[in-house]
């Protein structure tokens, strides 16, 4: 055992990079759960939003490009969804799961030309001077541009639910949508936006999985972090800071595990690959005793006849 | 009365439509990953495409991709049967006990598991001798490194890993006394994400060489943006990676087997056969060795190539210990196939246990 061998700084900035596509997507998935629309299927926008990010970005060339397409693919896949609940009134549950299915479907046809190819690399933003500092400078001023998006989107997330009145609408959709459209709300307006809002964000971490975490397209590459990114939203209460607090955990005891098998450490491999699950659900399990309860119209369909 | 002579007249029919069309052979293929991955699945989809092509209109290929293991193979090998396939090639491990429980509900379909050890009289098993194609890597690896360190992407805790593990590791130490391995178990055969952190750990932690037995280019290019650490194609060339950080590669070569194995059901002169075909018999490749890997290294390489083809030198000749210090091979003995086939222990020097 050579516990030495890991560097903290490095652990630190590499459970940073893997934690990203999960918290985005989970960050996205609280905000459509938050207006009390449950979707399941932030895997198959996930994967979508890998390959859409992954072509565009090969085909013209920037990653930038890529990156605004995923955000497109995933939220474009997510219309579907939003269509099949608000318009025709299917069964959440069901409409999510299909989408997932169909998304993996889909990306695989579209990614079939992509197997094998090298995407244009994305840079990490090296300030000057800053990113030189000791210890701080690779942990907070060493990456690429989309690792910071996630952490200000956490932010902006946080403050637009608790402190303005777009949030405010937002969350009495999805406390009480009967109330909130006998206000004049428009309910079934603010679940798409929503919707959309959180198919944008699967899919910009699915694409910083294809892009900048791999960066190679395979499929299925995703491998189940959207599933993850579900649970993460409940077990962290429906709280942005908590779901941050989560993608770390679960990142950083992952980007762990593996350093401490590389460095020979005498636990049984088995319990070190079960880790971060464990861990980040009894971390969240623990934190969310405080009892706050799933948005109240979760998953309820609403039609403005009833 | 009329639905049992119209179920009848079905029954006829279907039989005599059965047997008009027996004539195409029908080989079916359960593939653990997607035919993408540009690794394992991809050469078995490579090697159903060659006996496409062999055997034109007589044959018809069927496939079903990402297969889990365990009790849903079951379920998708069965279909496969039931759909009239005449041979059935299942392509990993864990497809082992599924396979023979299938066999047994299907007597007169011919089965063929790859990478097992059990079978049945309709149920042939083939592997390739990929310990022979890691005793080069190893070579070169052990040349390759620096900083002494390699490390080592394993998947799950099975004979062939640990057999490569140790085949890597013996021709690593003989040509570098000072080589250390890091070993890290993904406990899965295809996962880019965790492929590629385990990759980045294994370089944060000092190695310049990286060997793995997972199936995704996500390790290359990990070694890639890292700059100084060499790599080498696991299952397929992935030579897009080449000439750096990719120096050679393992290939699996299946399509000669398949078509043999194709043809000898088309001449009803299969019968089970426990294949394990190396470098020899050309199941297994080495891929090009870049030229950044120095022309003596290159060439000693190529020598032991020659020499595994051949049958003059085995990857595994004593004197070798288990890693308790125990003896195995005494000098210049070497393994006998049962062994390899089913080792679960690790050979003296290297550091940590096989998880059970």
């Amino acid at each position: 055992m050579d516990l030495s061998a890991i560097s903290p700084t490095l652990l630190i900035a590499s459970l940073m990079v893997a934690a990203t596509p999960l918290l985005l997507a989970a960050i996205g998935e609280l905000v459509v759960e938050k207006a009390g629309v449950l979707n399941l299927g932030v895997e198959g926008m996930m994967i979508v939003g890998a390959i859409c990010g992954f072509a565009v970005s090969v085909e013209t060339g920037s990653p930038y490009l890529g990156i605004l397409a995923a955000m497109a693919g995933g939220a474009i896949l997510s219309m579907l969804f939003a269509f099949l609940t608000q318009f025709a009134l299917a069964n959440q549950v069901a409409s999510g799961l299909a989408l997932t299915l169909f998304g993996l479907g889909l990306s695989a046809l579209m990614g079939q030309g992509y197997v094998g190819v090298k995407p244009p690399a994305m840079g990490t933003l090296n300030i000057p001077v800053l990113s030189d500092l000791p210890f701080v400078g690779p942990i907070l001023f060493g990456h690429d541009l989309v690792l910071y998006i996630g952490l200000g989107l956490t932010a902006a997330v946080w403050a637009t639910l608790k402190y303005t009145r777009v949030g405010l609408i937002l969350r009495a959709v999805g406390e009480n949508h009967e109330a909130a459209h006998a206000l004049g709300y428009h309910v079934v307006r603010v679940r798409i936006l929503a919707i959309l809002f959180g198919g944008a964000c699967a899919g910009l971490g699915g694409a910083y999985i294809s892009l900048i975490r791999v960066p190679q397209w395979t499929e299925g590459m995703t491998a189940g972090i959207g599933w993850i990114a579900l649970a993460l939203v409940v077990f962290a209460s429906w709280k942005p800071w908590r779901v941050l607090l989560g993608a770390y955990l679960f990142g950083g005891i992952n980007v762990l595990q593996l350093n401490l098998q590389a460095a020979g450490i005498a636990i049984p491999v088995e319990y070190l690959a079960m880790s971060p699950y464990l861990i980040t659900i009894l971390v969240l399990v623990i934190l969310s005793a405080d009892k706050s309860a799933a948005p109240a119209s979760l998953g309820r369909p609403f039609h403005a006849s009833h | 009365m009329k639905l049992t002579k119209l179920l009848a007249t079905a029954a006829v029919a279907m039989g005599l439509a059965t047997s008009a069309m027996a004539e195409k052979t029908k080989v079916g293929f359960i593939y653990v990953g997607p035919v993408g991955d540009g690794g394992w699945t991809y050469e078995h989809d490579q090697g159903r495409k060659a006996v496409a092509e062999a055997f034109g209109d007589q044959v018809e290929t069927v496939y079903q991709e990402s297969v889990p293991e365990g009790a849903d193979a079951e379920r998708a090998i069965t279909q496969m049967a039931l759909q009239g396939a005449d041979l059935i090639f299942t392509t990993s491990f864990g497809y082992m006990d599924p396979t023979v429980n299938v066999a047994k509900k299907f007597p007169n379909v011919k089965f063929e598991h790859a990478t097992g050890y059990k079978t049945a009289d309709n149920v042939s098993v083939y592997s390739a001798r990929f310990y022979e194609g890691r005793a080069v890597q190893g070579h070169i690896a052990g040349k390759m490194t620096e900083s002494n360190i390699i490390g080592y992407i394993a998947s799950f805790p099975i004979p062939e890993v640990i057999r490569g593990i140790n085949s890597a590791y013996i021709h690593a130490k003989r040509v570098n006394p000072d080589v250390q391995f890091k070993i890290i178990w993904a406990y899965t055969w295809f996962d880019p994400a965790k492929e590629a952190d385990a990759a980045k750990a294994l370089i944060e932690q000092g190695a310049d060489v990286i060997l793995q037995h997972t199936d995704s280019t996500a390790p290359q290019a990990a070694a890639q943006a890292a700059g100084n650490v060499v790599t080498f194609g696991q299952a397929s060339d992935m030579s897009e990676y080449a000439p750096f950080p990719r120096v050679s590669s393992i290939i699996d070569d299946w399509a000669p087997y398949y078509i043999a194995r194709t043809k000898a059901v088309m001449d009803g002169t299969w019968e089970t056969a426990n294949t394990w075909d190396g470098i020899g018999a050309g199941m297994v490749g080495i891929g090009e060795i870049s030229d950044r890997v120095p022309a003596d290294v290159k060439a000693e390489a190529l020598a032991m190539v020659e020499k595994l083809a051949s049958g003059e030198y085995h990857a595994f000749t004593g004197p070798i210990n288990k890693q308790d210090g125990s003896a195995w091979l005494a000098d210049g003995e070497t393994a006998d196939d049962g062994t390899l086939a089913g080792m679960n222990f690790y050979i003296e020097g290297i550091e940590g246990e096989v998880p059970n």
